[in-house]
């Protein structure tokens, strides 16, 4: 091809693009972000200096977001959900390569369809339907035997249950991609040296597999930290930080302490997912 | 003795997987199912019924509301696409090799930012109050304050900017795949830009852009928080009756029904659009 | 205990079946101490399938394996003392050369230190004292495959077994690697099994070779003897290169019979021990083209009596050095190929030029078909 003075044209039009594009990415992000340094009582302009209150300080009406009790509760439970959802997807998620890449049973196939509609169905649907069961199925118990399954009403375990259901496809497909690069003849390299099954297991198999779990792990805590859809509807009185901020944002309206939390969630979900790319593409080829 | 380690071990890794499906995806959609066909004829009576059905029907503000959301959100899907394409194709294909990985990362990365934070952003930006207001009245353009917000074309923008990186994640990895010389031998052979575009690219790209897609319209239809955040009361996003349904006034057979129905329509649109397109939800979903 | 005669490793009989397919068919051998046999034959004849089941991961359907004396069928891989060179090495990125090489020694729950001085014993022995530390990814190709080699070779096996472990390797290397592998092998004295479909490697490194096809082993021996005395055409047709023509005999006399190709030439070849050859049959003629020599014909035809001729004219000169060839366009039209000697004189073969070719009948190979 030849350069000609229009396709010169073309690919600086397409390098504009380029650019207006990751503006358009970044400029509510950095809206966001931006107005928790402004030392104002909201969240716009004109820019009245540099502060970083919003964080730090201890006093109403400025009450940072280190020191709003509501909104470190929210962090809290956010972050106790997203390692339990992280933990059970990522073992669930790995038996699932294990049974898909090596398992040999019939209608695989189908069932590995069966494996990804989690993934496709809104995640509204999956909060209200498991709602229903978790209900159903407390009122049949306190019914027939008058005792009260606590667990079962909107609370944390529904909220993990629920990101779990579809947060597990995620890293299921994760680890199943890495277990299909995974060469078999090094398992058997390993039993040939005299390694037991489980000795294989830990030793070769795992380890290749970590990459792919550590990754599938910050992805599944990434997904569930930001869930809102399921979450909305089985939260109990234990709101993770995003239904705290949203209570806020209805009730309140926008103050910047919500733009320190945002700044502070955009900040550490994208050093997080970073860090998550970063591990996967370090990890040994074969 | 070989062999029935073997299945034991397949029961063992099935179990999970049984146990997942089963519980929490099968058996809560068949109760949802079932809540959805109960009429309630007195207080704590119910009957089996189509009742939920009908009023759905009956009422047209349900209705019209679905197909709204269903029509907006194949919108979103296709603007999605029509803008990620493009940056996709850059990314993969005409950057060079150390911008490329940094063009990445810079989609990756916001890639799992909450949807709230996405809208709050918005609504700093774009309200009468907001950034963009301030500054075309610094500029001059207008005198008075405007607002952005609450219209249909900025929930439409909202919407693509939430979804538009689900779109170009998988789109980037499907054209990373593709030889170069697939391209390069497509000019030799005479095609012009056009030609290679729509018989070579968009050929192979195709399981990409269908997982994209699908992936951009479930999360555009289920979505919430953008359409009532940057919609306003009168976003009409069908969510939100669901939520209405549930929450508000406690009438979950409504709820469930309407959930079926969003969940039915949906799957709809994802069988159509696969059936148009050739492909399967395992060559596509799930190789992204 | 041990005898000295007790073979390092004895099959005897042994199948193995997937479904209808016979992989082995009835393979039998023993394989003496500290010797290099290889298994040579095309992909697909069931050497892979042999070889894994001598390591353990494919069951035999019937027959029996004895290592040092003792049958193994009962014993699983990974208490098998047979190590195995894989195909692509198998060598663990996650780990480095130390932890590698170590790694069959921890499976056996050796203390540190001693596997630290038999670590450093077998990098020194393969010439590579100071890569512990290093990562996989960072050797050479040939590096690899000597650690590939140490991590096996430092648990001591009774057998070692390489699967094709050049393949992945450029031709450069490889020549240099195949050198490497049979010193290594010296150096060792440990008895290696060689898998290959490559002919020149099994040849140069063997001490025997067995030729394998579907399933059965066509031949044992020594290499010289597969190649100047194959028992079976399939041996002629694959060690080496050859002429190839299919004739009838027309004419036996004193141990020499006539042949008659297809294309109506008419050959000598002398009839070899054990092969049984009568008048009227059909068989197939082998002449490996070194033993062909090519010169311009002048006119006269001194065909004496064991000595075959055929003229033709050169069709093409295959310049390749030492081991250059003429393509030589017979009588009936086929080509055949002749190793000369290129000089860059004026009295070299070209192109266009009448030939004749001749060879002995010694080194005409009949087989019956």
């Amino acid at each position: 091809m030849a350069k000609s003075a229009s396709n010169k044209a073309f690919l600086l039009g397409y390098r504009l693009y380029i650019v207006a594009f990751f503006i358009f990415l970044a400029a509510p992000l950095v809206a966001a972000a931006t107005f928790a340094f402004n030392d104002s009582l909201f969240p716009s302009l004109p820019w009245q200096g540099f502060t970083l209150d919003w964080f730090f300080n201890d006093t109403e009406p400025k009450l940072g977001m280190f020191h709003d009790r509501r909104l470190l509760r929210g962090l809290y439970y956010s972050a106790i959900i997203g390692v339990m959802v992280s933990g059970l997807s990522v073992f669930v998620g790995t038996t699932n390569a294990f049974l898909f890449v090596r398992g040999n049973f019939p209608a695989k196939n189908f069932f590995y369809i069966i494996m990804i509609l989690p993934l496709v169905i809104p995640g509204v649907i999956l909060g209200i339907s498991i709602l229903v069961m978790a209900s159903n199925i407390a009122n049949g118990v306190e019914d027939r035997f008058d005792y009260e399954l606590e667990f079962l009403r909107p609370g944390i375990l529904l909220v993990v249950l629920g990101q779990f259901s579809f947060v597990t496809t995620i890293t299921s497909l994760v680890i199943t991609a890495r277990l299909k690069k995974f060469d078999y003849t090094m398992e058997e390299a390993a039993l040939n040296l005299g390694a037991s099954r489980a000795q294989v297991l830990r030793t070769v198999t795992l380890p290749f597999l970590r990459p792919a779990m550590i990754a599938a792990g910050i992805v599944a805590f990434l997904v569930s930290f930001e869930n809102f859809n399921t979450t909305l509807f089985l939260v109990g009185s234990e709101s993770p930080l995003t239904i705290t901020m949203y209570d806020r944002m209805a009730k309140v309206g926008s103050t910047p302490v919500l733009n320190a939390v945002s700044f502070f969630l955009i900040v550490g979900s994208g050093l997080l997912a970073l860090i998550s790319v970063i591990v996967q593409r370090n990890a040994p080829a074969d | 003795m070989q062999s029935d380690i073997r299945r034991l071990s397949l029961i063992l890794l099935f179990a999970p997987f049984a146990l997942w499906i089963f519980l929490l995806i099968v058996l809560p959609h068949i109760g949802m199912i079932a809540l959805s066909l109960r009429e309630k004829v007195a207080p704590r009576v119910y009957e089996f019924g189509f009742g939920n059905y009908i009023d759905f029907i009956q009422e047209p503000i349900y209705w019209n509301t679905l197909l709204r959301t269903g029509s907006m959100s194949i919108l979103v899907t296709f603007l999605a696409l029509l803008i990620g394409f493009p940056i996709a194709y850059y990314i993969a294909k005409i950057a060079g090799q150390r911008s490329k990985g940094a063009l990445f990362l810079l989609c990756l990365i916001p890639l799992w930012v909450s949807d709230l934070i996405r809208a709050f952003g918005w609504i700093l930006l774009l309200r009468e109050t907001g950034v963009a207001s301030t500054f075309l009245q610094w500029t001059g353009a207008i005198d008075q304050p405007i607002e952005f917000l609450y219209n249909d074309i900025t929930v439409v923008v909202g919407l693509v900017y939430t979804v538009i990186l689900f779109m170009i994640v998988p789109l980037v990895s499907t054209l990373d795949g593709m030889d170069d010389a697939m391209v390069e031998a497509g000019y030799n052979l005479g095609g012009s830009g056009f030609t290679v575009l729509r018989r070579i690219i968009i050929p192979y790209a195709m399981p990409g852009i269908v997982s994209g897609c699908i992936v951009v319209f479930m999360l555009t239809a289920g979505s919430y928080l953008t359409p009532i955040l940057l919609g306003g009361k009168n976003s009409s996003w069908f969510t939100e009756q669901i939520y209405d349904q549930f929450i508000t006034r406690f009438n979950w057979e409504s709820g469930a029904a309407f959930g079926f129905l969003l969940l039915a329509f949906t799957s709809l649109v994802v069988w159509l659009g696969l059936r148009l397109t050739g492909q399967t939800l395992a060559n596509t979903v799930a190789k992204s | 205990m041990t005898s000295t005669d007790t073979p390092d490793l004895e099959c005897t009989n042994l199948c193995k079946e997937f479904g209808k397919v016979r992989a082995v068919d009835n393979v039998s051998f023993e394989i003496p101490k500290g010797s290099f046999f290889s298994i040579l034959g095309p992909s697909g004849c069931g050497k892979t399938t042999l070889m894994r089941m001598i390591a353990g991961f494919e069951d035999p359907t019937s027959g029996n394996i004895d290592i040092k004396g003792k049958s193994v069928l009962n014993t699983p891989p990974n208490k098998r003392n047979v190590k195995m060179v894989f195909q692509h090495l198998a060598l663990f990125p996650m780990m480095n050369v130390y932890e590698n090489i170590a790694y069959g020694l921890r499976c056996i729950g050796m203390d540190k230190a001693q596997i630290d001085q038999k670590v450093r014993d077998v990098l020194d022995r393969i010439a590579l004292p100071d890569v512990g530390n290093r990562e996989i990814h960072q050797l050479s190709g040939g590096q690899k495959q000597r650690i590939a080699i140490a991590r096996c070779m430092v648990l001591d096996p009774d057998v070692l077994l390489l699967d094709e472990p050049l393949g992945a390797l450029d031709l450069k290397l490889r020549e240099a690697m195949k050198i490497e592998l049979k010193l290594l092998q010296h150096q060792f004295n440990t008895t290696f099994i060689y898998i290959t479909h490559d002919q020149s490697e099994a040849l140069v490194m063997s001490d025997h070779v067995a030729i394998m096809n579907e399933g059965r082993f066509e031949q044992i021996g020594k290499p010289e003897e597969l190649y100047h005395a194959p028992r079976t055409a399939f041996v002629a047709g694959f060690v080496g290169d050859s002429n190839r023509w299919s004739g009838k005999v027309t004419g036996l006399q004193d141990g020499v019979a006539k042949v008659t190709t297809d294309a109506g030439l008419t050959m000598l070849c002398q009839k070899q021990d054990g092969r049984d050859v009568r008048e009227g049959q059909s068989v197939t003629i082998y002449v490996r083209p070194e033993f062909i020599t090519a010169s311009r014909s002048k006119g006269q035809d001194t065909q004496t009596s064991d000595l075959n001729a055929i003229h033709g004219k050169v069709d093409s000169v295959l310049f390749n050095g030492a081991n250059s060839r003429v393509l030589v366009r017979g009588p009936s039209g086929e080509l055949i190929e002749a190793d000369v000697v290129v000089t860059g004189s004026t009295d070299d073969l070209h192109a266009g030029d009448e030939v004749r070719l001749n060879w002995s009948d010694q080194q005409t190979m009949c087989f019956a078909t």
